[in-house]
């Protein structure tokens, strides 16, 4: 049985903090799931997926964010518990149902999910999704520990069936990612089955509708306030002092900790926010009378700040309120506890001297350790060719959200542009039309799915003029291999799935100029490349070939490592222009890890003296 | 308790995230407070994992710099890389064979000499037990298990609050059972190197 569906309530378990959410969602009985992976919320939708399969709960992988929230806010309209996870940028994806959403409501409990990474440890911008709470007027609740999270969850439910809306529920990173010691609850028997009631009235948002349903929103805004300024999620710890913290999220845990360090908990009072939308008005009104002045510590944006600053106004308090300053708390990044101890001492001018640092001017220069495509990884091969085939082209490469980003690197050094998800295509229509340079922009096969397949309707309808390679590498490979809609469910060992063609996609949009390569035969490869760059209209290539970990895990991987013979006379082609992580220099001479390498055989193709051969079952490298 | 700090460096592939996992399993059996967190985004990758591991009576989850108690290091230039987390109170402990990331293959950059790296942490910490893990891994009877022979030389120096039995007790639930006399072997093979370091 998997671990997050023991029935022990009263059990300790180490769980990592997404793992305590999934959690949070089971006890609560939530009955339908979806998601589009996306770190660092990809772990929870792996729970769902798992648990999924010997419980009653429905889980999908959705094309995308926008789909999976259509598909728990319909399943929240028919009255059974839904929750739908993503990262923080798929809240945009999803925003357009988002909004709407919020005038229509629920009938079951539905909490949405969002993953925030100030760092961006894994993301293309740290935007502060709190605001979407502001800008849909719905609930928003946060944790600030592990154990905390999975409660939160059951509770978000509960406050969503109780105002008819959906409730966002708001981590970053250092919840997601953290483990810490949960005490499990009572598992829910979930309502497995709903059923939906007929109400267009209040459900087909035809303008006419929509005016009243706003009134009703604004109505639930101001119930939402009052449970707000109820909840047992905006508490205030220590009773003393007269000097105030007022913070969110993991910041929380960093105060707590600073203020026992620097000694000063009969100082301070912290008033910690866990239900962030609407803010509770009367608890920060009443906190601030309290207090001499404040200090507001938050990631992020100072959404907090602004609000209490505005509330102050309101009771006419004049009493010092800081947060984001030069000399305090940035927008950037993520905090840690000594920057909020530091920042702590300095605002309330206690002194510290924070811990000294090892003087580290006489180490020498470390080498990098940058990430890397694997060795044997697919995307190198198309890359390699498509950078031959265009020699001389002053191609522009716009390139999309996956591993294979990871080209922006020389020596492949074939990534120009990117904004989002699917922006490969839509910018390949715009930078063909606004130069004349040769546009190939790259695009993975989910994230084709995701929001690739509308510019590409777009470019064949509007006729511009660029190449677009479809790297097909058989799974979603850069959030852990999870599965979308082109691949073959019983790789999992499931039936019942469909499964969709990117080859019958393309050629069904239009696409006039379509060709299928398979990557590791080079010359065939690059001649079948400089074709489809030499049409004039749009072209697409899909290049087909698994992901090498992801068929090793299937036990599908079927190369044998390669090694350098005697004929090699240290061109170094191989090093130089595939940077295959096997590769390694050793006496001058280049060498292959037969450890690592996955006899793709590239290298053996590109090799002008034809030295790089298999390895012969009794030599060793 | 007072908090005890510990940060994990490694390469992907290395298994940095394991080790932590036996060491929250091995708190939750002495019924210790722990907290972990792990930056891991490409580490299949070729990149590096780190995590942070706090003892006792804390709330935060990661770990500044100047503010470890130990650090932990799987490969040495990757310890080296680290030495912002440490103080002159922290303990270092490392492996010393080295895995050259692939920039240095390439000869876009110098591996640091690894008896220079060593003099390097020794001075600036409070002390250093830097050994072959690899070797005792292959010793153990699987190179996977450098990360249990590191764990065995971490509950030597005894600053961590987890007791060796509770950390092997961790080590049977916990790690694969086709694995896991290795891995107990492996363990008693790192706390016995460090005990020689002593």
């Amino acid at each position: 049985m998997h671990k997050l569906l023991t029935q022990n309530p009263g059990q300790k378990m180490l769980l990592l903090g997404n793992e305590a959410i999934a959690r949070g969602a089971i006890e609560a009985g939530v009955a339908v799931a979806s998601t589009y992976p996306g770190t660092p919320s990809s772990e929870i939708s792996l729970q769902f997926f798992q648990t999924s399969q010997e419980s009653d709960l429905y889980f999908e992988y959705s094309t995308n964010e926008k789909v999976a929230m259509e598909v728990a806010a319909a399943a929240a309209n028919s009255g059974v518990r839904s929750m739908c996870v993503m990262k923080h940028v798929g809240v945009n994806v999803a925003a357009d149902a988002l909004m709407t959403l919020a005038y229509v409501g629920v009938k079951g409990g539905m909490v949405v999910l969002s993953a925030d990474d100030p760092y961006m440890f894994s993301s293309q911008n740290e935007q502060d999704n709190r605001f979407y709470a502001k800008l849909s007027g719905l609930p928003m609740v946060e944790p600030s520990s592990v154990e905390e999270a999975k409660d939160m969850v059951g509770y978000a439910f509960e406050i969503s069936e109780k105002l008819q809306e959906p409730v966002l529920f708001r981590t970053t990173t250092r919840i997601n990612h953290s483990s810490a010691i949960v005490q499990l609850g009572e598992i829910k028997t979930p309502k497995t089955k709903g059923d939906f009631v007929k109400d267009p009235f209040n459900l087909v948002t035809v303008p006419a509708v929509s005016r009243k349903l706003h009134v009703k929103l604004l109505e639930n805004i101001e119930k939402a306030q009052e449970i707000s300024d109820t909840s047992q999620y905006n508490f205030i710890k220590g009773d003393a002092g007269k000097w105030g913290i007022i913070c969110n999220g993991v910041s929380y845990n960093y105060a707590s900790d600073a203020i026992k360090e620097l000694d000063i908990e009969d100082k301070v009072k912290i008033l910690r926010v866990g239900f962030s939308y609407p803010l509770p008005a009367k608890i920060i009104k009443a906190f601030l009378k309290e207090c001499e002045k404040v200090l507001v510590i938050e990631e992020g944006e100072p959404y907090m700040e602004e609000s209490v600053k505005a509330f102050a106004q309101e009771d006419g308090l004049t009493l010092p309120i800081r947060g984001k300053a030069k000399d305090l708390f940035s927008r950037l990044y993520e905090f840690d506890p000594a920057r909020v101890r530091e920042n702590i001492a300095k605002f309330f001018e206690i002194p510290y001297m924070p811990p000294a640092l090892p003087d580290i001017s006489d180490v020498p220069e470390i080498p990098q350790r940058p990430p890397n495509l694997c060795a044997g990884c697919s995307h190198r091969a198309t890359y390699y060719e498509v950078k031959k085939a265009a020699e001389g082209l002053g191609t522009i490469y716009p390139t999309d959200i996956g591993c294979y980003t990871l080209s922006v690197l020389p020596p492949l050094s074939t990534a120009d542009f990117l904004l989002c998800m699917g922006s490969s295509v839509g910018t390949g229509c715009g930078f063909s039309a606004a130069t004349d340079k040769k546009v190939i922009s790259f695009i993975g096969d989910s994230t084709f799915f995701h929001s690739g397949i509308p510019g590409l309707v777009n470019a064949v309808f509007n006729n511009h003029n660029f190449t677009l390679v479809i790297l097909d590498n058989s799974t979603t490979a850069m959030t852990g291999h999870q599965p979308h809609p082109g691949v073959d469910m019983g790789d999992f060992n499931l039936t019942g799935y469909g499964r969709v063609s990117i080859e019958k996609v393309v050629r069904a949009i239009g696409v006039p100029h379509v060709t299928v390569i398979r990557p590791f035969r080079v010359g065939k490869s690059i001649a079948a490349i400089k074709e489809a760059i030499d049409y004039k209209g749009v072209s697409v290539i899909i290049s087909q070939e698994a992901c090498v970990l992801y068929a090793r895990s299937l036990n599908k991987a079927r190369g044998k490592p390669f090694h350098i013979s005697e004929k090699c006379k240290d061109h170094r082609d191989c090093v130089n222009e595939l940077a295959c992580p096997a590769f390694y220099i050793e006496g001058e001479r280049v060498h292959i890890n037969a450890d690592l390498c996955t006899g793709c055989a590239i290298c053996a193709q590109i090799c002008p003296e034809k030295a790089i051969v298999p390895v012969r079952s009794k030599e060793k490298n | 308790m007072q908090p005890k700090r510990l940060i994990i460096v490694a390469v992907g592939g290395q298994g940095n995230l394991l080790a932590s996992k036996v060491l929250g399993e091995a708190a939750l059996l002495a019924d210790i407070p722990v907290r972990m967190s792990e930056i891991h985004g490409m580490a299949q990758r070729g990149g590096v994992v780190e995590s942070a591991v706090v003892f006792g009576d804390a709330d935060s989850t990661i770990i500044s710099d100047a503010e470890a108690d130990v650090l932990l290091g799987f490969e040495p230039s990757e310890t080296l890389r680290a030495l912002n987390k440490c103080n002159a109170d922290t303990v270092v402990i490392t492996n010393t064979a080295p895995l050259p990331p692939f920039t240095v293959a390439i000869g876009k950059g110098t591996y640091p000499d690894i008896g220079t790296l060593q003099e390097l942490i020794r001075n600036k910490t409070a002390r250093l037990i830097a050994f072959d893990a690899q070797a005792l891994a292959k010793q153990a009877g699987n190179i996977m298990s450098l990360n249990m022979v590191l764990l065995g030389s971490l509950i030597q120096t005894g600053i961590m609050p987890v007791s060796a039995d509770n950390v092997k007790e961790a080590i049977r639930t916990s790690t694969k059972k086709t694995f896991v006399d290795i891995n107990i072997k492996a363990f008693e093979l790192g706390f016995e190197a460090a005990e020689k370091a002593a």
